[in-house]
């Protein structure tokens, strides 16, 4: 058994991996669109979901059940291949991008198997990336043209133009991170970004990186993220799906679970560009505190405990018998986790990395919730001449900056 | 090696059918398709050979830059189903003989050359992107130069073009 194990490691745990990251993906999505409800609710002075299970908890679930058991009605005249090629397209692309994305630092041997906890650690894993957003819009044209409907064509046609436009400056924008890391690997970014004693101004959007080369990327950051929440159709950007113009755009024509496929397909590109950004400019899992403050170590549990009582001291006096029972179990679930973690200090260590990661992949998830809920809709010649107009001249203007610097500060 | 041989013919034959598939389908669309399909496996293809940076840029400028441009336009123009028409008698009496004539004389050049030329191993030694770069910028600078100065021309060419109408 242990030399089946050994002989086909390279092929069972990536496999096990894979049905990792989905589950836990899926599940973020899933969330993702309840937290998106309750901030925008809140930022309209309103209360977002909140029947279904305590603050609304369980919406997800309820919106999942929704769109699994709702009519999936074949709309006449549509091109049926393509029809239901778009769908399958748009969630396969968007879930295989994350497969690049290194979440943590640790590299261990499972049955003699080296792996990290990323599900493929190629060394051109940035451009792989690229390759696959590149054909991300297939998904969103296919499913246009397909739909036999003037609204979804309409979307389709805009989501192409759109994704040619910004790709272009999306590109450009990383080209300074490449130059002063000399590297396509997402893995080796990170490290390069890694200044010991300098915390988070090793970073790149800070750029005291520790061979003295570095340059500060802001300019290349507010390109990228510009460009890149035009890539996934996000507010201000999301004219191909612009509810008051085109219905629902590309998607008009879906129902059931193959639109909520375009949804999760949405949620998901989303989470990969705010990993990307996360991984070039701030520092992927590095700490923002300098290397001597062994005391950030205790940021996890300090994070993590105040959080569980103030759910315990929430769900007490909630409103529903389901409420005061549920609520305070979460609670204590994150206290304990909280305390664990000061008690067991090999443990706090391993999930260092993990937890900056993600902390910071959900700041960028917020600001993608928040512009949402406070930014109108580009027209969409404003959107053309903001991508060829401004963004592109101003990244190209990016990469020759940061590689003078580099020359200069080479010699 | 052998699973390399298999992913190869695997992806061969993946690209041999979506060319068929190309020329065979009837919609602009799904020949467009098809092409992609070629295009995403001749990147495993350069993959499989070891050729990582070529197979991302494959991907990334034929596969989506590129095509996403035919789709647009395909959709742009609205085109309908092609009809199809008999065959000329140029096609059968000149076109089929010429093909095979092709077929042949590629074919007889790689059997004569295959024996000299080393045969570039599957899932060999990856090329790393500094080496292409390096090569890209001393050894070939000349050809790369003149490749971005065809580029610029054609992209005035289209400025003037579009120019014109105003």
């Amino acid at each position: 058994m242990s030399d089946f194990l050994t002989q086909y490691a390279y092929l069972i745990i990536p496999i096990i991996k894979v049905l990792i990251l989905v589950v836990i993906v899926l599940t973020v999505d899933a969330y993702l669109t309840w937290i998106e409800r309750k901030l925008i609710a809140h930022i309209q002075a309103r209360w977002g979901p909140h029947r279904v299970g305590p603050h609304g908890l369980l919406q997800p679930l309820a919106d999942g059940l929704k769109f699994i058991f709702k009519e999936d009605p074949l709309p006449s005249h549509v091109d049926k291949v393509t029809y239901f090629l778009a769908p399958f397209l748009a969630l396969m692309l968007a879930l295989t991008s994350l497969g690049v994305i290194p979440f943590g630092p640790q590299r261990f041997k499972v049955f003699g198997y080296e792996t990290g906890i990323a599900i493929a650690d190629v060394n051109i894993s940035l451009l792989v990336l690229f390759a696959i957003t590149a054909l991300a819009v297939y998904g969103v044209a296919l499913a246009g043209w397909a739909s036999n409907s003037k609204y979804s064509l309409l979307g389709g046609l805009r989501s192409s133009a759109q994704m040619i436009s910004y790709e272009l400056a999306l590109t450009l924008s990383v080209v300074g991170v490449l130059l002063l890391a000399g590297t396509f690997s997402l893995r080796d970014i990170i490290e390069h970004q890694d200044n010991g004693n300098l915390g988070l101004l090793g970073w790149n959007i800070f750029g005291f990186s520790k061979d003295g080369a570095g340059f500060t990327q802001v300019i290349g950051f507010l390109c990228f993220y510009i460009a890149a929440i035009a890539e996934t159709n996000r507010i201000p950007f999301d004219l191909a799906e612009a509810e008051s113009e085109l219905v629902a755009g590309f998607h008009t024509e879906y129902a059931s679970m193959k639109f909520a496929m375009f949804f999760i397909a949405e949620y998901t590109s989303m989470i990969t560009i705010s990993c990307l950004a996360t991984i070039l400019f701030f520092g992927g899992w590095l700490s923002p505190f300098p290397a001597s403050w062994t005391f950030t170590y205790y940021v996890p549990s300090v994070v993590l405990i105040p959080l569980g009582l103030w759910v315990i001291f929430d769900g007490l006096r909630y409103e529903t018998l389901l409420g005061r029972v549920v609520l305070p179990g979460v609670g204590t679930v994150l206290a304990v986790i909280g305390v664990a973690l000061i008690v067991f200090p090999p443990v706090n260590d391993a999930i260092q990395g993990v937890f900056w990661f993600l902390a910071k992949v959900f700041t960028f998830l917020f600001i993608y919730v928040w512009m949402r809920g406070t930014l109108p809709r580009f027209r969409y010649d404003q959107l053309m001449s903001f991508g060829w107009k401004f963004l592109l001249p101003v990244s190209i203007a990016n990469v020759v900056l940061t590689s003078a610097v580099v020359l200069w500060r080479m010699h | 090696m052998t699973g390399a041989l298999v992913i190869f013919f695997a992806l061969a034959a993946l690209a041999v059918l979506g060319a068929i598939s190309l020329i065979v389908q009837r919609h602009p669309i799904h020949s467009a398709l098809s092409l992609i399909v070629v295009m995403v496996a001749l990147a495993g293809l350069y993959l499989l050979m070891g050729a990582e940076f070529v197979a991302a840029v494959q991907i990334i400028v034929y596969g989506g830059a590129i095509m996403v441009l035919f789709i647009f336009v395909i959709m742009l123009l609205n085109a309908g189903e092609e009809e199809r028409t008999n065959f000329s008698r140029l096609a059968t009496f000149a076109g089929v003989p010429l093909a095979l004539a092709v077929t042949g004389l590629i074919g007889a050049g790689i059997a004569r050359s295959s024996a000299s030329l080393p045969a570039p191993e599957p899932g060999g030694v990856l090329t790393s992107t500094r080496t292409l770069s390096t090569l890209l910028f001393s050894e070939f600078v000349y050809p790369f130069e003149l490749t971005s100065f065809l580029i610029l021309v054609a992209i005035l060419g289209a400025i003037v073009l579009a120019q014109r109408e105003n």
